[in-house]
């Protein structure tokens, strides 16, 4: 196993209280997996995959362990992490388009970046131009300025950065959402290929694109309002979904050539709940057109068949 | 069907460069029409020039060259009254619905707006009803959204208060300009729908986006634009399901689907053999694939293909090799 989560709960500190934002989740990956992470904005996604890498100020940890390749990592200690980012554990930033710093050059930028880790530039300067070939770059782009370089080129660049060290674990948080279709699937078929050279171990690609996520990833899992609710193959979240959540959610997808004249597709009705103070037992329940009584009590995520598990009542009489 | 908004050869030219010295073609010599009740989608990449044309339609942003006509008269021209009432029945909504609002007023404001500007002297009551009607018509509880700030609402319910913004002027064309990107997957399908409802309501739609799934389920005909350019139009059902131009297959090819990967649809792309009618557009595919790589457009034009359905196609230019044609597939 290459990350072990167990039971991780990290809640926003507010004025108004603790927002709930990750409650309670526990899965793990394996070596050479890309696990794709879905779920709608606001459901815990991007708080999942933040936490396994830098805890921002309004973040609380609560309780939970995360165990990368066998080692415990200090995630609620912000300095005893430093050493394990960019050489265990490395993330691909949401909006890393913007993530260079613009009064540097490329090249500059990234010598500093290894100065502060320590490591000599010379050690890795062979290795970052050969990535950089591979993505397609070549090394002129270490002479350019960050504004001198097209969105797709800097989310290249980023890629390799974030890489250069391979990883045992990246998180990929919302790198395809600000790219043109034609970019994204050259962005998305890069973090195949990275996996292929075993540049990263495995890999957590965070998006709210599922149909991306069956073009690439292994593994789904679905988040909803904080919890998990259904974990599977890529094929079968896709193919055949049990969570109702997930059921509604791939059925509402607009695909080619489906037409609203042929068949109507339709939504889900409501809003998630606010994880302020979050109802009680299931929190799909309110949206759920199967809900009942057994709703009012939160379902355990649990294994239905190997390697698919979910958090639902009437999967799990 | 009447044709309702009709672009004739219009360009946009942006000055750029540090005193503006240097010409950005933003958009050249764009044609098409949208009639009642006819939803038409322009789909095209970051850069294409699709948001620019949705602003001149709106006169947010003036024509460079050619006419854009609303019901036949020129909308450039209109001034004053004219240009009210131009915008009693278009209107526009956009991207973003929490920049569309002032986050320190409640969001129903844009309502009031509506009212002071457009109907001072409509009475209270019956305004009071156009406004139920018309959340009516976009599927919102008035309970639920009036007297809210727009923190408290979701990015579905705003972009739908919008539209009803919009239904309150007896609009007869919307201009719809990414409105469903932001959205969350479980809503967007809904504001989707109301794009059908408002076309079953007779208005003409324009919806401007970059994901081809979205047009293709919504859209009566598509136009896809290229750097400006409109490189491929027509019924919705001919661009997709038989593309002609290299990079109308290319965005297909991109598109990510949930139950195909990106090879097979890459395969399936390749191996559907071009059926180019006569000779001349034969010409046409070949020349436009290779015109991916290094493309001029001013030498080129657009062919009807077959009943309505236009593709471009590149005259082959002295100097410069024209492949024959069969060899870019």
């Amino acid at each position: 196993m290459a990350l072990q989560v167990d039971d991780l709960k990290v809640y926003y500190r507010t004025l108004h209280g603790d927002v709930q934002a990750l409650d309670g989740v526990t899965f793990a990956i394996g070596d050479g997996e890309i696990m794709g992470l879905a779920g709608e904005s606001g459901c815990g996604k991007s708080t999942l995959g933040n936490s396994l890498v830098y805890l921002t100020g309004r973040m609380k940890y609560v309780s939970g362990t995360v165990t990368l390749d066998g080692a415990v990592l200090p995630i609620w200690d912000f300095d005893a992490m430093n050493p394990h980012r960019f050489k265990h554990v490395s993330v691909i930033p949401q909006y890393a388009m913007s993530a260079l710093n613009p009064t540097r050059r490329v090249g500059k930028m990234i010598k500093e970046l290894l100065h502060a880790r320590g490591i000599p530039y010379k050690s890795v300067s062979d290795e970052l131009l050969r990535r950089l070939e591979l993505v397609g770059l070549g090394g002129e782009v270490l002479d350019r300025y960050p504004i001198e370089l097209s969105g797709g080129m800097k989310q290249r660049v980023v890629m390799v950065l974030s890489t250069l060290l391979d990883p045992s674990l990246l998180v990929a948080d919302e790198i395809t959402s600000a790219l043109d279709v034609s970019t994204q699937k050259a962005v998305a078929e890069l973090l195949v290929e990275f996996r292929e050279r075993s540049f990263v171990k495995s890999m957590i690609v965070i998006t709210h694109d599922i149909s991306i996520l069956s073009q690439i990833a292994d593994t789904i899992l679905v988040m909803y309002a904080g919890h998990l609710a259904e974990r599977a193959s890529a094929k079968v979240i896709i193919e055949s979904p049990r969570h109702p959540y997930t059921r509604l959610l791939i059925s509402s997808l607009p695909e080619v050539g489906i037409r609203y004249d042929d068949k109507r597709l339709v939504g889900i009705p409501g809003t998630p709940p606010a994880l302020l103070d979050p109802p009680t037992g299931c929190r799909f329940k309110d949206r759920c057109p199967l809900a009942y009584e057994k709703c009012a009590e939160q379902p355990p995520f649990v294994e239905v068949s190997p390697g698919h598990s979910v958090a639902c009542w009437r999967e799990t009489p | 069907m009447s044709v309702m908004l009709q672009l004739d050869d219009v360009s946009k030219t942006y000055k750029v460069g540090a005193f503006g010295g240097q010409r950005l073609v933003a958009v050249r010599d764009v044609s098409f029409d949208v009639a009642a009740g006819e939803v038409v989608s322009l789909i095209g990449e970051s850069g294409s020039g699709k948001s620019t044309i949705g602003k001149m339609i709106l006169r947010l942003s003036p024509v460079t060259t050619g006419a854009i006509r609303f019901d036949g008269n020129d909308v450039s021209r209109l001034k004053g009254r004219a240009l009210k009432e131009y915008y009693r029945r278009v209107q526009g909504v956009f991207q973003d619905p929490f920049s569309s609002y002032n986050p320190i007023f409640k969001a129903d404001r844009v309502f009031k707006m509506i009212k002071d500007e457009f109907f001072p002297h409509v009475a209270r009551s019956e305004w009071e009803q156009k406004l139920e009607e018309s959340l009516d018509a976009v599927s919102l509880d008035p309970v639920q959204v009036l007297h809210k700030y727009p923190h408290q609402l979701s990015g579905g319910q705003l972009q739908r208060l919008l539209v009803a913004r919009a239904l309150l002027l007896d609009i007869r064309f919307l201009v719809a300009d990414e409105i469903i990107s932001m959205l969350d997957a479980s809503t967007r399908i809904d504001v989707l729908n109301l794009l059908a409802d408002l076309k079953a309501r007779g208005l003409g739609v324009l919806f401007i986006t970059h994901d081809l799934s979205l047009g293709n389920y919504i859209s009566d005909r598509t136009v896809i634009l290229r750097r400006g350019l409109i490189v491929e139009m027509g019924a919705t059902a001919k661009v997709f399901g038989n593309p002609q131009h290299a990079y109308t297959r290319m965005l297909l090819a991109s598109v990510p689907q949930l139950h195909r990967t990106w090879e097979e649809v890459a395969t399936e792309l390749e191996t559907t053999p071009v059926e180019a009618i006569d000779s001349r557009l034969k010409v046409a595919y070949a020349r436009t694939a290779a015109a991916l790589e290094h493309d001029d457009p001013t030498d080129s034009a657009l062919v009807e293909f077959e009943d309505g359905h236009l593709v471009r196609r590149y005259e082959s230019a002295a100097g410069r090799t024209a492949p024959v044609a069969g060899e870019a597939a």
